[in-house]
């Protein structure tokens, strides 16, 4: 293990690095100019960073495994002072997934009023979105916007990371707003 | 065929098979003979595969030991019963409670009457079946079963977990620090996929299919195409047959990666953790040059698959390159750990006599002693011409499953350079042939965590009902057997190194 410390001491992180000036944008460059405003919005309204509680509301777990990899080397998203929180109330934004099942709702409901004003709520993915696939069954009561005020939703089966961190960017502007009108 | 099953095999002997069911035989029998088969299960002569419902039917997949194919037989629900065999042999209880809350049918005889998917929150009963209205129940209200002792405590935990994972309600009886007893409350992500699956266009199904569970949404499309095909009596071409086996190796390593690196998260050893995550993201980066989605999703359909992108091999191969030398030292260090080591040995230990029971696949049963790997055993191409070891430890601990996952990536590793370095050309997609009439075609294949099955009755060209059983509904019952007599805190490392499906067993 020594070894392997040491050299990590030498080398240089796998997170994306920032763009060469003029360079074309490229995915990469993306998303770091993208961690950039959402830390400048995100110091701005919450002082130096925002949390997160994530509800799997009835999702197939594919945007789980999305949304952990924010949390990866490679995207990283503590460096722009996002954090996931183990309770709704240590939260600034639930983020929902999944088409609401009946057998979730009462759960969901119960961790929005457990999450501390102000709130927001984000619907990540097709299903929390409209439903997706399993709209018209009889067990789930709809999308998230059916259950919870929802403030932004970030379309995708699953969404990608960098949709996701671009869609907490939109969020962030659009609270903004809200918070100096 | 050893003397053991010769009951099993000699009360589906001579039997004729229902028409147009591929490739295993399906056999319609009585309430009696159902009733010896589960017996017989009971017994230890066969595994049970799956057991669902229909429309007036119930079916049982089994194997019988012995036997190189397995098969399936119906009962015909009388009135609304049918015997339980979930008192004979116990890995059937929780598909009998789901078949009775799904169709309304009575297992007759069956010892836990609770209902398991049916949480009192859809406003009907029997929602396949003759869906009386029912008023709502409290969702929390459920008959835990009763701990007697002295100094024990109840520690309740979801359904909204601590992390960034799917819910389920575990219900702890400690003593202390030790568990006494762990019981499982899941369903609550339940989306109706099997109504869903019924009376369905072959897309749609597919669709649905893809995403009963994410995490495997490779093998589920892998498992309904080949259902499909099957009952369609039809071969998709070479080229497919060898890019599915591609991504299905695919996603068994980007799901290793992750999963390993959680548990040792969970044992507070952060930096394998993040070395996992950034080979997980290598695999899945590379996935998405291929194949133009992350964990492929819906890439594999009935009749071939997408074809791969022009520089599907070379970014493969670069990231096979990228990835196995720095895992081998993070493989050396978990080894060389003897911290991390303290919390995965002798933690969480599964028995063979409880694997063989259970039928449990994946590094479920492998880590306890289980020989079984549906790649091998009941081969589908392209891994009937392709050369691997199917790795098998007897410790059943923690530590074992970390271990069978290890040396599973190296076989992916060595299946996938095989692969690429000679992908067939050709097309990848094929028109499936129409035909008239009823067709069933069923399915196995291997996700990372153990095998899918699949089953298809397609009428006229549309699915009338399809079933998909997730591994999960057979390793679900022995992450409770694991934990007990350990410590609280070791409950996160036995359940991520099960990591059964949530949404794959809620269905």
């Amino acid at each position: 293990m020594r070894t392997l410390l040491l050299r990590s001491l030498f080398l240089r992180p796998v997170t994306v690095p920032p763009p060469a000036p003029g360079a074309p944008p490229t995915e990469d460059t993306v998303l770091i100019e993208l961690g950039r405003a959402l830390e400048m919005r995100a110091r701005r309204l919450f002082g130096r960073s925002i949390t997160i509680r994530e509800v799997d509301a009835g999702s197939c777990n594919g945007c789980e495994l999305e949304i952990h990899a924010l949390n990866n080397a490679v995207y990283d998203v503590e460096r722009f002072g996002i954090k996931f929180a183990a309770s709704p109330r240590h939260a600034d934004v639930l983020l929902v997934t999944g088409p609401v099942t009946h057998n979730m709702r009462a759960a969901l409901e119960r961790t929005y009023a457990a999450t501390p004003d102000p709130k927001w709520v984000v619907a990540a993915g097709d299903c929390a979105a409209g439903c997706g696939v399993f709209a018209k069954s009889y067990a789930t009561v709809g999308s998230v916007s059916a259950v919870l005020p929802v403030d932004l939703v970030i379309p995708g089966c699953p969404p990608k990371p960098i949709d996701l961190l671009k869609g907490l960017i939109t969020l962030m502007e659009q609270a903004t707003a809200k918070a100096t009108p | 065929m050893t003397a053991m099953s010769g009951r099993l095999a000699a009360l589906l002997a001579d039997r004729p098979a229902v028409a147009g069911h591929h490739p295993w035989p399906r056999y319609e029998i009585d309430h009696d003979t159902w009733l010896a088969v589960g017996q017989a299960l009971g017994e230890g002569e066969g595994d049970l595969l799956g057991l669902w419902g229909e429309k007036d039917n119930v079916h049982l997949a089994l194997r019988i030991h012995g036997q190189a194919r397995p098969c399936v037989v119906s009962v015909r629900v009388k009135i609304a019963d049918f015997p339980s065999i979930g008192r004979f042999h116990a890995p059937a209880i929780r598909l009998e409670r789901a078949v009775r809350d799904l169709y309304g049918f009575a297992p007759l005889g069956m010892l836990d009457r609770r209902p398991w998917l049916d949480h009192g929150a859809w406003g009907v009963r029997a929602p396949l079946g003759s869906r009386p209205p029912a008023a709502r129940r409290d969702p929390a209200a459920y008959d835990f079963l009763p701990v007697i002792g002295e100094g024990l405590h109840q520690i309740p935990v979801g359904p909204v977990h601590a992390g960034i994972i799917e819910p389920g309600h575990f219900r702890f009886h400690a003593n202390g620090e030790i568990v006494a007893r762990l019981e499982e409350r899941l369903g609550y992500v339940h989306k109706g996929v099997d109504s869903l699956l019924t009376d369905v266009d072959l897309d749609r199904a597919g669709r649905v299919v893809a995403r009963i569970s994410g995490d495997s949404t490779v093998a589920y499309s892998f498992a309904y195409a080949r259902a499909v095909e099957a009952a369609l009596q039809f071969s998709p071409p070479p080229r497919a047959q060898v890019l599915r086996g591609v991504m299905a190796e695919l996603e068994r390593m980007a799901n290793h990666f992750g999963d390993i690196g959680a548990i040792c998260n969970d044992a507070a050893f952060s930096l394998i953790h993040a070395h996992c995550g950034i080979f997980r993201e290598r695999v899945l980066a590379a996935s998405e040059r291929a194949f133009g989605h992350r964990l492929m999703m819906d890439r594999i359909v009935p009749g071939g698959c997408e074809d791969a992108s022009p520089g599907a091999a070379r970014s493969i191969q670069a990231m096979l390159d990228e990835v196995e030398k720095p895992f081998a030292e993070i493989v050396r260090l978990y080894d060389d750990t003897p911290s991390l080591q303290d919390r995965t040995c002798n933690t969480g230990v599964v028995g063979r006599a409880l694997v063989e029971q259970w039928a449990a696949g994946g590094h479920v049963g492998r880590a306890s002693g289980r020989n079984f790997d549906t790649r091998r055993d009941f081969p589908y191409p392209p891994y009937e011409t392709a050369a691997f070891d199917v790795p098998v430890l007897e410790a059943g601990d923690v530590d074992a499953r970390v271990w069978v996952r290890i040396r599973e990536i190296g076989e992916s590793i060595r299946l996938l350079k095989g692969w690429i370095a000679d992908l067939p050309g050709g097309p990848t997609r094929a028109e499936l042939p129409p035909r008239e009439g009823v067709s069933e075609g069923i399915a196995m294949t291997e996700a990372f965590r153990g095998d899918v099955l699949v089953w298809v009755r397609i009428v006229d060209g549309r699915i009338a009902r399809c079933h998909a059983r997730d591994a999960s509904w057979f390793q679900w019952p022995l992450l409770e057997a694991a934990i007990e007599g350990n410590i609280v805190a070791d409950f996160p490392l036995c359940n991520k190194s099960f990591n059964c499906s949530y949404s794959g067993h809620d269905l």
